[in-house]
């Protein structure tokens, strides 16, 4: 039983993982938390959903068509929203994104309505597979797999790449990065387009464990944020980890007390970030004055 | 432009003869209202009302602390609920119950403060964050509160209910006094509030906390009397709002509806008390009047249900409202970050020094 409960804490806690690290990009780069994540995640599956079952194309075309859209979202809310604000400070950046989140969830809202619906995913909840004399489920399997392997790119991608080296100049100092002829735009627009990549795909995850609805997005997304939050959210191993604790935590104690299993993730973390304010993996910079 | 000579010029509440003269009309005004106006607008009063002793709480914590909460809808909750469960459960006084909750909201506000002291940005925002959602949580799953059907508010007795003292008022126009009174009072006493000595070191956290550490402003303490004096407003707005709509349930307390009252606040134009009151009314207006039924607009109406009918669906066009409010916020931070009240700072200018 323990087991059990353990193999899906870690595999729910894996895609806030995967959802988390989508947000640590963007903060990673630009410093700016993306409330509207959820949902170009949601936005995203619907198309997927549109592709799937009104145009009944097969599978293998709508994954690839609904990832360039995710990236061509991603790119279009960072050149139309964010560009333009002159200046901005972290309220009025924070004051975006959520404009950008309540004007996505009513287009979706208006387009697609609010009855929820089944999203026919390729990897299923219900069939399982043995590994390891262990029965888990597709889905399971599949989420694991994929984080893992993004979360090992990312990190090969940040330390060793051209772009990854750039898009850490960035963050550190934008006027240093530009001064080292870092195309500083170029880097931001490249950093919306993963984090959409990447949050579509765990979208969609979400989407096959529950159901599709314009609201479906807005806790996985808390959970995962809250996750990032604690394991810090300038460092993508951290911010996997804090995904995997969540998963577990949630879990075990939604296990024992399925009363509480929505808020005992968010005690949990408002404890942990009063204790360590910058998340438990990230290093806590000194103000300076 | 405005040049202070002395101390009291700048502590004075009305600055100017006009200010003072224009600010007696508008309340005249407002007063005058309810012989105008049909029910359903009186209605519509009551909830701006409401929202604006929300906005100018929330903007001593924003606007002039600097802090962010995402989390006010759990202060409104604690605010609703207490009133009305004081009343019903307790039989004490709308004033008495109304304070009482209010206080216990300041209490939670205190609560969120002391985390906040070591928190800033998007970590704050979390914290908040989770703190509206274990609120509306909480108030979901005990029976006390009415689970999740939500309860009916009391009859809103003024005097002492179940004796000869009992003063009980009902229909809008009633309750609209009640809350104009209650709007004026708490509206003047936050922009006393903020010429006094605690409003300055609020003001000086928000530009810069070290440097208003090292001036001698204790942060821990006017961080957390921000966080509850902020609180306390939000609780009293939640306690009127109880008895305006009359039925409320925990998902009246939703995310969102922290994010309408940012948005008020930041439509208005953040640190100003005048801004609040002008955002709230219009972002109250919009939501509740002219986006509910947006398909009845003259010509913008006729072609959004074309658009609707060509490319969306025509059920869907109730959501337009969040789409209006998603692109305002977006505009208002590009265009123009100061807000409503930075408009009326540029025109005030233009006309002072005109024509140059």
């Amino acid at each position: 039983m323990f087991e059990q409960l353990l193999i899906e804490g870690v595999a729910i806690g894996a895609c806030y993982g995967l959802f988390g690290v989508a947000v640590a990009i963007i903060y990673k780069t630009s410093d700016v938390i993306n409330f509207a994540q959820g949902e170009m995640g949601m936005v995203a599956t619907f198309v997927a959903y549109h592709i799937l079952t009104v145009y009944g194309l097969p599978f293998w075309i709508a994954f690839p068509a609904t990832m360039v859209f995710a990236i061509l979202l991603g790119m279009a809310i960072e050149f139309c929203f964010l560009r333009p604000a002159k200046d901005p400070n972290v309220l009025g950046l924070l004051i975006i994104t959520l404009g950008a989140e309540m004007l996505l969830m009513g287009l979706a809202g208006w387009k697609w309505g609010s009855e929820q619906k089944d999203f026919p995913f390729l990897l299923s909840v219900h069939k399982n597979v043995e590994i390891l004399g262990l029965s888990v489920n597709e889905w399971t399997v599949g989420v694991f797999t994929l984080s893992i392997a993004i979360m090992i790119f990312l990190f090969l991608f940040f330390r060793y790449s051209r772009l990854g080296i750039a898009m850490r100049a960035t963050q550190q100092n934008v006027n240093a990065a530009k001064i080292m002829g870092i195309k500083v735009e170029r880097v931001f627009s490249i950093t919306w387009a993963m984090s959409s990549f990447i949050g579509a795909i765990a979208a969609m995850f979400f989407a096959a464990r529950s159901v599709l609805d314009p609201n479906f997005m807005m806790e996985p997304f808390m959970r995962a944020f809250a996750a990032a939050v604690l394991g810090g959210l300038t460092s993508i191993p951290g911010v996997v980890v804090g995904g995997l604790l969540m998963g577990i935590i949630e879990n075990i104690f939604g296990y024992a007390w399925p009363e509480w299993k929505p808020i005992v993730a968010f005690v949990v973390i408002i404890i942990i970030i009063t204790v360590r304010p910058s998340g438990l993996f990230s290093k806590h910079f000194v103000k300076k004055v | 432009m405005d040049m202070k000579r002395d101390y009291y010029e700048d502590v004075e509440l009305f600055q100017s003869g006009t200010i003072l003269f224009w600010s007696v009309v508008l309340l005249i005004v407002l007063f005058a209202l309810p012989f105008f106006l049909p029910s359903y607008n009186i209605y519509l009063l009551n909830v701006i009302l409401v929202n604006v002793i929300l906005a100018v709480g929330l903007n001593i914590l924003v606007g002039y602390t600097g802090q962010i909460s995402l989390g006010h809808a759990g202060f409104f909750a604690i605010g609703a609920y207490g009133t009305s469960l004081i009343m019903m459960h307790l039989h004490l006084p709308f004033f008495v119950a109304l304070i009482i909750a209010a206080l216990i909201a300041a209490f939670f506000g205190f609560i969120i403060g002391l985390p906040a002291l070591r928190l800033e940005g998007p970590y704050l925002a979390i914290a908040t964050l989770g703190f509206g959602l274990t609120i509306m949580h909480i108030i979901g799953r005990w029976e006390i509160f009415g689970g999740r059907m939500g309860i009916t508010a009391p009859p809103l007795d003024l005097g002492i209910p179940g004796s000869s003292l009992s003063w009980v008022i009902e229909g809008d126009i009633k309750i609209y006094y009640l809350i104009l009174v209650m709007t004026f009072l708490l509206v003047i006493g936050a922009k006393n509030l903020m010429k006094t000595r605690v409003g300055r070191a609020f003001m000086s956290i928000r530009d810069d906390d070290i440097a208003a550490e090292v001036m001698g402003v204790n942060l821990t303490i006017y961080k957390t009397m921000s966080f509850a004096v902020s609180a306390f407003y939000a609780g009293i707005a939640g306690g009127l709002y109880g008895f305006v709509v009359g039925f409320f349930d925990p998902f009246s307390f939703n995310l969102i509806l922290s994010i309408i009252f940012l948005v008020m606040i930041v439509v208005g134009g953040l640190g100003s008390i005048m801004g609040a009151v002008t955002g709230a009314a219009l972002i109250t207006y919009l939501q509740y009047d002219l986006l509910k039924n947006v398909e009845n607009l003259p010509y913008l109406g006729t072609l959004l249900v074309n658009i609707s009918r060509k490319w969306f669906t025509v059920i869907g066009l109730a959501n337009f409202s969040n789409i209006a409010l998603g692109l305002i916020m977006i505009a208002i931070v590009i265009f123009e970050p100061l807000g409503m009240f930075g408009i009326w700072i540029r025109i005030k200018k233009y006309w002072k020094t005109w024509p140059f």
